[in-house]
């Protein structure tokens, strides 16, 4: 290993001006970058991760400010380049890989050309550049090279195209490389792969990587030290290792404990009969509540769901995996009846009454709290509305303080409060009345992991204590595995496997939940390596 | 021309609309306040062309209130046929010695009743249907959208003159003519605002509540589609004004002695070689009303944009 770090950062700030005065992304913070190392940056969202990382290309947005004391890549003082110079060091010595490759690659070129256009940058001829435009392709393992060169990115699943984007970067052999969150928004099985051709990649090339992400057990199983970020200070730097298991700075600490432990069993509740034995499911869904009977739905000519059959019993959660396109989305909607569907779906009880008004059977937690509040109604309203519409018995303050909504919040606007406040009220007005089933769709895959970790108590807290039964989608095995009764995995719109939440990951027998069940666990795995190591 | 492009180039802004006001672009409440808050109004204060057409536009509508008042005539023969403008009549006097001063501040009130008016009426029309269209969708959706196909594609002013033929040109019938003709183009622009809006899990959350359809079209989509609604009136509302200048123009709106400018560029036309006054200040009132119209629309519509 040479002496010289390909990354050395002493004192680096960057403050965003604004008119209400200057707002700090980075207050001061110091790490270097060894070659052939990967350097890991997590943090949660408005951390100043990605502007840390951004600032050592001095790529930032026009009302930044930088500072730093020393701020060197390869030997370059990246403060003093301008105009050609540092046209020229972003072209050389860096590669950046974003989050999402669909907007990092142009629509309207096949990703052939625009590999190749890095080459011809570089000085190369058309064909030179074609040549290694394949022998690049062919390193990311896309193949056929030829044939992958010729398409366009629309024509590549998500995992390909970010596979295209690393070729990209390594095109011009850069010392450091840069990947800003780089398989967040893919799905585990694809994350597994991408981060194991970056390892490879960077084993074979040695150049020097900074990992960005919100995600501590990826970075950690990925690179050998990392840093933890928090409101533009590094609190904790690190051996990933010792970060892992020893955390010294309370915030580590907090973040490590709030992360979805893929062991960790839904809590025995002190509810459940006696007797009932630890994944003997008969206790809580033995009276069904909706049964489903080959239930199908297609989209044109593509099928999202097939031939689904399964049971929902009353006060069970039952939870849903899949990848994105599984249809585990479109799942969910059918059941809430906001799509057609053929099959049948029929309900155990009685549609209940309040008043002269029938009360819904289903209730909908998105994903998306911003689209999932009306921008224009105050937390107030939403919840008053709610529980008239779903004949609760509580008062708007009873139920904002069984969600956690601070009273004081009660009177304010979507847009004025933080996305974990979003997601409590729009969980509060799916439990503002008794309905039978709430549907949460991916609840907490927008928000970060502290937060998600609240979300998801607050859910199995008013699950627990109103005895209603619950749909939960996701695409992370670890969430639902703490929160479910049952799991069922659906693989491109076919429900594969439905079991336990204990035999699922003990004895998963399809080969794709066997994959799913060795992606989360070898994620925890490769973090305790790393511990003993 | 600004006016005339009324139509396709503001159903695109007005779409981008409420799509950036609800995204919650900026961290602050200031993207979730009514459509003119504080800040947007300090904005707004600071553009030179809405101030000077604010102006322009506070001075006819004082004009339109107060010609009674201070005393203006403007049908009175002064004794002069078509005078120079001079210190008495600062505007001249007409082939029939009326002062033109007169009869062109006096012309701002009927400028200002029929068009306002008429785009309101339009937006209302237009905003009712293009929130139903877009909330239905189906087959309610599929014939709103073809009626109003269908309308939009006629040009307005043969349109108008069908209506006024059939209607008369009463200040009235003028009125629902304007609002119908601008109607369906504005439900169009309203419709493509609701789906946008339908998309987000507001709506499906208040469907699930089994929710009225009324109240969620009343009190989730229309706060939603607001700002689109309120940009659709002032930009309809300069092609109004334009439109009842041209039909009064062409003798379909009001009938002499009425100071309406249309009318008064019309019928003197035959002496705009030798007194161009009598046709220059009534053209002028038209313009200067029309344009400022117009660019306080645009100034709205681009302060309410982050």
């Amino acid at each position: 290993m040479s002496d010289e770090p390909v990354v050395s950062v002493r004192g680096l700030r960057v403050e965003y001006r604004s008119r209400r005065g200057p707002l700090p992304a980075v207050s001061g913070i110091d790490f270097h970058v060894a070659r052939g190392e990967a350097y890991g940056l997590v943090g949660e969202s408005g951390s100043g991760k990605s502007t840390a990382a951004m600032a050592l290309t001095r790529y930032l947005p026009a009302n930044a400010e930088l500072s730093a004391a020393e701020l060197r890549v390869a030997g370059i003082d990246v403060l003093t380049l301008s105009g050609e110079r540092l046209r020229q060091f972003r072209g050389g010595q860096l590669g950046v890989v974003y989050q999402e490759p669909g907007l990092a690659l142009n629509p309207t070129m096949t990703v052939g050309e625009q590999v190749s256009e890095v080459y011809r940058l570089g000085g190369a001829g058309r064909k030179l550049a074609d040549e290694r435009t394949e022998q690049a392709l062919d390193r990311v393992r896309l193949q056929p090279a030829d044939a992958i060169a010729r398409r366009y990115p629309h024509e590549l699943s998500g995992g390909q195209q970010q596979r295209v984007v690393i070729a990209m970067a390594l095109a011009v052999s850069p010392a450091l490389l840069i990947l800003d969150e780089p398989t967040t928004g893919l799905d585990s099985s694809v994350e597994t792969e991408i981060m194991a051709l970056i390892d490879e990649l960077r084993a074979e090339l040695g150049f020097a990587a900074i990992l960005i992400s919100h995600n501590l057990p990826l970075i950690a199983a990925h690179c050998r030290r990392i840093g933890v970020l928090r409101d533009g200070v590094l609190v904790e730097e690190g051996l990933s290792a010792d970060v892992l298991t020893r955390p010294t700075h309370e915030y580590t600490k907090t973040l490590i404990a709030a992360l979805p432990d893929i062991t960790a069993k839904r809590p025995q509740s002190a509810a459940a009969p006696a007797g009932a034995a630890a994944g003997d499911t008969e206790a809580v869904g033995a009276q069904p509540l909706v049964t489903l009977a080959s239930v199908g739905k297609n989209y044109h000519h593509k099928q999202a769901l097939r031939d689904v059959s399964f049971t929902i019993g009353r006060g069970e959660v039952l939870g849903i995996v899949g990848e994105s396109g599984s249809g585990k989305t479109t799942l969910g909607r059918t059941i809430a009846g906001l799509v057609s569907h053929h099959g049948e779906i029929s309900w155990g009880i009685e549609r209940r009454r309040h008043g002269r008004r029938e009360l819904p059977q289903v209730q909908v937690v998105f994903q998306n709290a911003d689209l999932s509040l009306n921008p224009r109604r105050t937390v107030r309203q939403v919840l008053r509305r709610s529980i008239e519409l779903l004949g609760g018995e509580q008062t708007v303050e009873q139920l904002a303080d069984s969600a956690g909504i601070d009273a004081e919040l009660l009177d304010k606007l979507p847009a004025q409060l933080s996305g974990g406040q979003k997601q409590r009220v729009a969980i509060a007005r799916a439990f503002a009345g008794q309905v039978p089933l709430v549907v949460c769709d991916e609840p907490t895959s927008a928000l970060d992991v502290s937060i998600q970790a609240r979300i998801l108590r607050l859910l199995a807290d008013l699950q627990e204590r109103t005895g209603v039964s619950c749909l939960f989608i996701s695409h992370d095995l670890a969430v639902v595995r703490q929160i479910s009764h049952r799991i069922g995995v659906l693989y491109d719109g076919e429900l594969v496997e439905l079991k336990s939440s204990d035999e699922i990951f003990e004895a998963p027998e399809h080969p794709y939940t066997r994959q799913l069940v060795q992606s989360a666990m070898s994620l925890r795995q490769a973090g305790q390596r790393s511990a003993v190591a | 021309m600004a006016v005339s492009s009324f139509a396709p180039t503001s159903a695109e802004q007005a779409i981008e609309a409420p799509l950036l006001g609800s995204a919650g672009a900026g961290p602050t409440a200031a993207t979730q306040a009514p459509v003119l808050s504080r800040a947007r109004m300090r904005a707004l204060v600071r553009r030179p062309t809405f101030v000077i057409s604010a102006a322009i536009l506070v001075f006819w509508i004082l004009a339109a209130v107060l010609w009674h008042v201070v005393g203006l005539n403007p049908y009175a023969d002064t004794g002069k046929l078509l005078a120079d403008p001079n210190w008495s009549e600062p505007f001249g006097t007409d082939n029939l010695g009326r002062s033109v001063f007169a009869r062109t501040l006096a012309g701002a009130d009927r400028a200002l009743l029929i068009g306002p008016l008429g785009s309101i009426l339009a937006t209302l029309i237009g905003s009712t249907l293009g929130v139903i269209a877009g909330y239905f969708r189906g087959w309610v959706d599929t014939v709103l959208t073809r009626i109003f196909d269908v309308l939009v594609v006629l040009p307005p002013i043969i349109f108008l003159i069908v209506l006024v033929t059939g209607f008369g040109a009463s200040t009235t019938a003028l009125i629902v003519d304007i609002g119908v003709v601008y109607a369906p183009g504005i439900a169009r622009i309203i419709r493509a605002a609701v789906l946008a809006e339908m998309g987000k899990g507001y709506v499906a959350s208040a469907k699930l509540q089994r929710e009225s359809r009324i109240r969620i079209m009343a009190l989730e989509l229309v706060p939603n589609v607001w700002p689109t609604i309120l940009i659709q009136v002032t930009l309809s509302l300069a092609s109004a004004i334009l439109m009842t200048a041209t039909l009064s123009f062409l003798g379909l709106g009001a009938q002499p002695p009425s100071p309406d400018w249309g009318l008064q560029i019309n019928s003197n036309m035959l002496y705009i070689e030798q007194q161009w006054w009598t046709v220059l200040f009534p053209a002028l009132a038209v313009a200067s009303l029309v344009v400022s119209v117009q660019l306080i629309a645009d100034n709205v519509k681009e302060a309410s944009q982050p």
